[in-house]
């Protein structure tokens, strides 16, 4: 194990330095020369001749029944070239496949709202028209109308018998529910000293809101009937099981093409529905046609982050602080269609006890409908709101048994000498530290003299506090996890693609299966290839995005659940083992038919071991295969040098019946302390002091994975501090754009400071783990740093994940009514 | 009663470049640039004019280009993103970013480069908190903005 607690900064690899070993160094990004240069290739940069332009009508009313549609006045204007409306896509489309079992299943989801509409900005209709303006216009002059209903925006009502129903088919707004039950909590609940009851917790809505908004050109291919997709979907696999069915084809009917996509974070998963009105729209009016998203129907209409309440929860705890159990009612809050939900209602299991070790617990978990946007994966999807959750009930334990956190924490943590460790649920820890990283975190923010600041504070009239965010990124899905909610869903394991070709003058060309949307993918996958084959980064071309014709992918390919390091690089290096094999044994049958293991690879070669001067340049060996295979002797004829691999993870089909197993393959660390200033008169707040120390195994790229860190940790500060897509009662999103919906600016973010260390994963091809989730150690971080310094004024309980100065200075004004959300019985 | 003009011809240098276009009188400068010129490396991140990834220099100004209308900019000299190292060698401004990882999807990019560059073009020596300053109208959701900030002063640096 190996360990810094430094700042770290970007290194460059120095030019002369071109041997084997770049894995592990921070070469310069292969993406950047062009995107430095306004010269990457995003969706919205793509055109075509006569293509048109569209718009979507979007609903005003959060639930309503739609009377009728009438399109003619668009249609009458000069240059508008057509429409859809939701009758049409209910004719053409079959409705999205679900996930989950009834009554969730019953719920009819298709590309525009058909019948009624069930949140504010969902589409009604489409125009599309010569430019993005007159399309705008002409979808003004469409005529809707619409017989409102009574909105459901609160999901703990949703299961009221007098609350509106969203989806008649399900009668019922509930998606999905069930009950996890592992270990013992009625036995832990008789052992335990202590049971802290907390009333409500709240983990509220936000999203990553990538800066690139969603959307596509689609082309329709009358002659083959195909659709090709210039687009930002980054789960090209996915998208078009859901996507292909509603359109009545095959899957190869739909070509995806991605090259550079700006942001994702999960929320360009669920682009089908538009996709699919898109799709149809090219075909009806026989031309290309791009849909680009605005900034304020992403916000409205796309892609949010779960909701979740977290209700009577107990937790079982020795007088010692040693935590044995909990115990809690989940409800989550899915927005208006499920989508990728209910997913969401097992993902959470991945890290079911958090960084600790307590075995008993029992979850009843429920996902409602709410007249909301439907939500989408999130970075940190899932995860995030149970990790959220699990460190809520850590600290307000401590709080209220008045034990130090961070004993706490150290007593309950898995220990570095128990990986592997099992969850209670069956899920396999693969490595870590969590205490070192606490410490090395705690040394970074000062803590040794934070009773010193805390009394500077106060000589300020400002409160002090610290918190700790102890979260863990688990990356690698096993999908059979899926059965735990559905056990007639075919899904399980995981894969992805690579290829790695030798082409005839010597070029190495790598073709990825994943999408990447920044994460530079075809960096890391250069370093890989480029210590296989003992040659350059330099020396590697990696094709930007994704391609379906590439048939570089499988089931599951794309970018997300933190993976990359794992499924891809292990496509990667799979692939470019097997072309070192073929290219070894070209160069031993050409060398005299030497054993094959004879053949070294360095700086572009094949050489004989022991007689150096006996070489062939690959570029002979990519010309000898593609172009004079007569002169090789029969055994060496069937390479290709065009290796194409599937990684495949190590997973079994969870137990449905105990809903045990493991979920994911690694499981990357985050360990976050976070100071605070808070100015009691106001509730306004200062981040003074943050440090954050990750562990992701063996790290490829250092200043990628440094760069990761940061923009998480960005992300969860934001979310932590304002990010809020907030309703009203009637269902309408208060903050439905950058200008009321505030992300970290340059100068809201606090000084980081950032430590790692790397504790291999024993079960992956490289040791790595993926990372670019984060756990949202940052949500809690500030949480808990308020809920210390908020201690001298009345001690109140920081209840929710999202904490304006507003709420803040709730919190301060009224302590009574949070102190009243907890109790503690002694036993 | 005089009927508004729906059309209008306007005259820009873009990059040194000198275009005579026909454009609707309600066209932004930044769809313009995008769509009219095919220059698309200037990006649109929003509707509300906060996101600053469509920035861009115009008579010597910063400024957002999706805030702005194609003819306002009638007779003006823009520079964008395009321009920087338009020789084919990248500028000490784009070196930095690329060597201290500013970027990651690239997206806000262009946008940051041109503020910075408006930045360091009326002050080559900021302090940290002006460089901070310079950027807060350009979002970047992928960075956290701590590398940007180090590559923009490692720029400020190299230029001395």
């Amino acid at each position: 194990m190996t360990e810094t607690a430094s700042p770290t900064s970007a290194i460059v690899v120095e030019e002369q330095e071109t041997k084997p070993g770049f894995i592990g160094t921070s070469i310069p990004r292969k993406e950047d020369r062009r995107l430095v240069q306004g010269e990457g290739v995003f969706f919205d940069d793509v055109k075509r001749h006569g293509m048109g332009f569209v718009h979507f009508v979007r609903s005003p009313y959060a639930h309503a029944k739609i009377v009728s549609i009438d399109v003619a006045p668009a249609l009458e204007l000069k240059d508008v070239y057509g429409t859809l409306t939701g009758d049409e896509v209910a004719i053409l489309t079959d409705p999205f496949f679900e996930m989950s079992v009834p009554p969730g299943s019953e719920i009819k989801d298709y590309a525009l709202a058909v019948g009624k509409t069930r949140f504010v900005g969902e589409p009604v209709a489409a125009v599309v028209a010569s430019t993005r303006e007159l399309a705008r216009d002409a979808a003004e002059l469409v005529e809707v109308e619409y017989e409102p209903l009574e909105p459901l925006v609160d999901a703990r009502h949703a299961r009221d018998s007098d609350a509106p129903i969203l989806h008649d088919d399900a009668g019922s707004n509930l998606v999905w529910e069930g009950v996890f039950d592992w270990g013992d909590w009625e036995q832990a609940a008789a052992e335990a000293d202590r049971i802290v009851r907390i009333k409500e917790l709240h983990f509220d809505r936000f999203s990553s809101t990538p800066l690139e908004c969603s959307g596509c050109l689609v082309e329709f291919n009358r002659g083959t009937g195909q659709w090709t997709m210039y687009c930002n979907h980054q789960m090209p696999g996915i998208g078009a099981i859901w996507m292909a069915p509603a359109l009545r084809v095959g899957t190869d009917k739909l070509r995806f093409v991605t090259q550079d996509i700006g942001g994702a974070f999960g929320n360009k998963i669920c682009l089908h529905p538009y996709f699919v009105a898109c799709c149809l729209l090219a075909r009806k009016l026989n031309r290309p046609v791009q849909w680009t998203e605005w900034r304020t129907d992403q916000h409205t209409a796309n892609a949010h982050g779960n909701e979740r309440w977290f209700e009577d929860t107990e937790v079982a705890v020795k007088a010692d602080g040693t935590l044995l159990g909990f115990k809690t009612k989940a409800i989550d809050d899915c927005g208006a269609f499920p989508r990728y939900e209910p997913l969401g209602c097992i993902i959470w299991a991945q890290v079911t006890p958090g960084c600790y070790r307590w075995q008993n617990v029992h979850v009843d978990f429920a996902q409602v409908a709410t007249n909301k946007s439907p939500v989408s994966p999130n970075r940190g999807y899932s995860r995030m709101q149970h990790l959220w959750f699990t460190e809520r009930m850590i600290d307000i334990v401590a709080n209220e048994l008045a034990l130090d956190p961070v004993e706490v924490r150290k007593r309950n943590y898995v220990k570095a000498d128990e990986f592997p460790w099992t969850t209670p649920n069956g899920c396999v820890y693969d490595s870590g530290d969590y205490a070192r990283c606490l410490d090395i975190a705690l040394e970074l923010a000062g803590y040794d003299g934070i009773d010193e600041r805390r009394r500077d504070a106060e000589s300020r009239d400002k409160l002090l506090g610290v918190g700790i965010g102890s979260t863990l990124d688990s990356g690698t899905n096993n999908f059979g996890q899926s059965q735990l909610l559905n056990p007639d869903l075919q899904f399980s394991g995981n894969n992805e693609v690579a290829t790695v070709k030798l082409d005839i003058f010597g070029e190495v060309v790598v073709t990825l299966g994943t999408v990447p949307q920044g994460q530079g993918h075809e960096t890391t996958a250069a370093q890989v290839v480029a210590d296989a084959l003992g040659i350059s980064p330099d020396d590697v071309t990696v094709r930007p995005g994704h391609d379906t014709y590439w048939n570089s992918h499988a089931g599951f390919s794309g970018t997300y659940a933190s993976q990359f390091a794992v499924t891809g690089l292990g496509a990667v290096k799979g692939a470019v083992d097997q072309l070192a094999g073929e290219i070894r044994t070209i160069a031993a049958a050409v060398l005299g038919g030497v054993p094959a293991e004879q053949i070294e690879l360095e700086g572009g070669f094949a050489k004989l071991r022991d007689n150096p001067e006996a070489a062939i340049p690959f570029m002979g060996i990519g010309a000898i295969v593609n172009a004079n295979n007569a002169i090789l002797p029969e055994e060496a004829r069937e390479v290709t040098l065009n290796c194409r691999y599937v990684y495949v993870p190590p997973f079994e089909v969870p137990d449905k019946e105990r809903k045990y197993g493991n979920l994911t393959l690694t499981y990357a660390t985050q360990i976050h302390v976070c100071v605070v200033e808070v100015d009691p008169d106001t509730g306004a707040y200062e981040i003074v002091d943050y440090a954050a120390v990750d562990d992701c195994g063996n790290r490829i790229h250092p200043q990628i994975v440094e760069g990761q860190v940061h923009g998480a940790t960005a992300q969860a500060l934001g979310a932590a501090t304002h990010e809020t897509f907030t309703y009203d009662e009637q269902g309408n999103l208060l903050t439905p754009n950058f200008y009321d919906y505030h992300v970290p600016h340059a100068l809201d973010m606090p000084p980081l400071k950032t430590g790692y260390i790397e504790s291999p994963s024993p079960f992956t091809p490289l040791g790595a783990k993926g990372m670019g989730e984060g756990g949202g150690a940052g949500i809690h971080a500030v949480c808990a740093a308020l809920q210390d310094a908020l201690r001298p004024v009345g001690n109140p309980i920081v209840y929710d994940s999202c904490n304006p100065p507003h709420r803040v200075w709730e919190l301060i004004s009224n302590p009574a009514e949070s102190r009243g959300r907890v109790a503690v019985e002694s036993r | 009663m005089s009927v508004p003009v729906e059309q209008t011809t306007i005259t820009v240098e873009v990059n040194g470049t000198t275009y005579e276009r026909e454009v609707e009188a309600r066209r932004l400068l930044v769809h313009f640039l995008r769509d009219d010129l095919d220059l698309t490396g200037t990006h649109v991140g929003c509707d509300t004019g906060n996101c600053g990834a469509c920035s861009v220099i115009v008579d010597g100004t910063l400024l957002k280009s999706c805030m702005m209308l194609a003819v306002q900019a009638d007779g003006a000299s823009i520079e964008t993103v395009e321009g920087l190292g338009a020789d084919g060698e990248l500028t000490p401004l784009q070196q930095a970013f690329g060597e201290h990882h500013a970027l990651q999807c690239g997206y806000c990019t262009p946008g940051m480069l041109m503020s910075a560059k408006a930045l360091l073009d009326e002050n080559p020596e900021p302090t940290e908190a002006e460089i901070r300053r310079a950027i807060q109208g350009n979002i970047c959701r992928c960075t956290g903005y701590v590398n940007i900030v180090e590559a923009i002063a490692a720029a400020a640096e190299a230029g001395r």
